[in-house]
């Protein structure tokens, strides 16, 4: 019994340093198309600044979003952009689970002495999307400048936190879409809706939306808490579900309860896995 | 009459093609209804400070969204389509062989994408549509002739699409790896369609710019024709002759460069 939980660091420290390997290769293979490569980092880059401008072109409109200022849907932006982008560039290309189940290249990936978690999550690793994290990171430099907040010890803390806890719920959420193509091998784009989608939905005040759609988020899909319910605390506002206060902090738990779900339902879509046998 | 039938054909298989992906269709559905309903919610918040803003009261801006929603997958609004198959066909060389075959590379691939722009617009259009009109106040017209001009205007957006995404696609030529530009293509796409917001709201002589600009024929354009925005018989003729001069603009762009490009294959495989 003493050495299982050994046995499952040393198997989960393997998977990481297969995880570095396989990345290693896909960025070496990356920079082989060198002008691509650097257009798509600043189309990555530019996707998302896109979402930001059009944000913007709403305010030059109106004060207030919902009642929230500018600055105050920057920082709900900058958030879930930069969480979102680390879980995306670390494991966005999960989606093509579905494509090697179908053309049966699944199997090659099962019979290597690596944990299959690790090959899937590194396969055509791209670097590009660092496009993404880097404009979340800058956006929410700039909203930290222009944010009129009163910053206690707390609420520093819970930054960082946040936006850990949140790129480990998106991160789960890629896991789970890729389990769930074990069984639905085209509906690869399902997840998109809780993906680009979930983050899409981030980036706006939880006022702005439908009680229901604001419950759904936090109860069912927990994104809530990659950014909104922290958030509203820095920004010292309630949050439009009236919950008690200890949930603003309770994002780095939710974030391994997903964990463990995803583990599990990757474990189970594995288990059922049956070759196309061609 | 031959040709005719051809190219019948080849957009038939694009149609059948799509059409063989059930779950796909499906999962594009559901995320296209999800990503309606979010941004619905956002122009309501907008629509609730500026209540005529663009000159769309809140029932236009909301039938906006979901019209977006609706041609999302025909017009490629966000990217997709042909581009990446073709390009993958110059990169490998089996370019050689399609300029081979008797027919035109051109209009073999537009009706290979307008069989799948029907088939995205009836399996991945309606429905979304359909479930905005159940939840949510939307100004849809009654005249069955306001939808068929619509529809026209729909086609010809498509055409207006392809005939960029075609000249992306032939980029492959001179970069190999096309993924660069077919990003690019995308984001121009989102911003200067209205997918992100309706040109409408975009402020002042930027706004002016953006809507004579190729990617307008393929969201804003329609999305007024069925709003009813251009007025009277004249005003929806002026809108689809915009259209129509930048379909035939694009196309013959798009022959121009095949003819460079494809005289640079012959050298090549000389």
């Amino acid at each position: 019994m003493a050495d299982a939980p050994a046995g499952v660091l040393r198997r989960a420290g393997e998977g990481v340093h297969a995880y570095g390997l396989i990345v290693g290769m896909w960025v070496r293979s990356t920079m082989a198309y060198r002008t691509s490569f650097v257009m798509m980092a600043l189309g990555n880059f530019a996707a998302t600044a896109l979402d930001f401008v059009g944000i913007a072109i709403m305010f030059t409109h109106t004060d207030t979003l919902g009642g929230f200022t500018l600055p105050e849907v920057a920082l709900l932006y900058g958030t879930t952009s930069t969480s979102f982008g680390l879980a995306d560039l670390a494991l966005g290309t999960m989606d093509r689970v579905g494509r090697r189940v179908r053309d049966g290249t699944m199997d090659t990936l099962l019979v290597r002495p690596v944990p299959v978690l690790a090959q899937v999550a590194a396969d055509r690793f791209a670097l590009r999307r660092l496009g993404r994290v880097s404009q979340g990171v800058l956006l929410l430099a700039w909203t930290l400048y222009r944010l009129d907040v009163h910053w206690t010890p707390v609420t520093l803390l819970l930054l960082p936190l946040m936006l850990i806890s949140g790129a480990v719920i998106f991160g789960a959420v890629f896991v789970a879409g890729a389990a769930f193509q074990f069984r639905a091998q085209d509906a690869s784009e399902v997840q998109n809706a809780f993906t680009y989608g979930g983050t899409t939905m981030l980036q706006y005040p939880p006022t702005v939306f439908a009680t229901e759609l604001v419950r759904g988020v936090t109860f069912v899909v927990p994104l809530a808490f990659v950014n909104w319910l922290p958030a509203l605390r820095i920004l010292g506002r309630d949050d439009p579900l009236g919950l008690p206060g200890w949930v603003d902090f309770a994002s780095p738990l939710v974030a391994l309860v997903c964990c463990a779900l995803a583990g599990a339902a990757w474990r189970a879509g594995l288990r059922g896995y049956r070759s196309t046998g061609s | 009459m031959g040709l005719v039938r051809l190219y019948a054909a080849v957009a038939v298989s694009g149609f059948r093609r799509y059409a063989t992906y059930r779950m796909a269709t499906a999962a594009g559905l559901f995320t296209n209804t999800v990503f309606g309903f979010i941004v619905a919610y956002t122009f309501i918040a907008l629509w609730n400070e500026r209540p005529h803003l663009g000159g769309y009261d809140q029932a236009q801006a909301l039938t906006f969204v979901w019209v977006t929603q609706a041609l999302l997958g025909a017009a490629c609004l966000i990217g997709g389509g042909f581009q990446e198959e073709l390009q993958e066909r110059i990169r490998s060389g089996d370019i050689a062989v399609d300029l081979y075959r008797p027919a035109d590379l051109q209009l073999w691939w537009l009706a290979n994408d307008l069989g799948r722009a029907v088939f995205q617009l009836l399996g991945r259009g309606v429905v979304p549509l359909l479930v905005g009109a159940l939840c949510f106040e939307l100004a849809l017209p009654r005249d069955p002739l306001t939808w068929l001009v619509f529809l026209l205007s729909v086609l010809l957006g498509v055409v207006v699409g392809f005939g960029l995404r075609y000249l992306v696609a032939l980029c492959a030529f001179w970069l190999l790896d096309g993924s660069g530009v077919n990003t690019l293509n995308g984001l121009l796409s989102i911003f200067f369609s209205g997918t992100l917001l309706p040109l409408a709201v975009f402020p002042g002589a930027f706004g002016e710019i953006v809507r004579m600009l190729p990617w307008a024929a393929m969201l804003q354009v329609p999305a007024d024709v069925l709003l009813g925005r251009h007025g009277g018989a004249g005003g929806v003729a002026a809108a689809l002759g915009f259209q129509t001069m930048w379909a035939v603009l694009l196309l013959a762009a798009g022959r121009s460069v095949q003819a460079v490009a494809t005289r640079k294959v012959v050298v090549q495989g000389g």
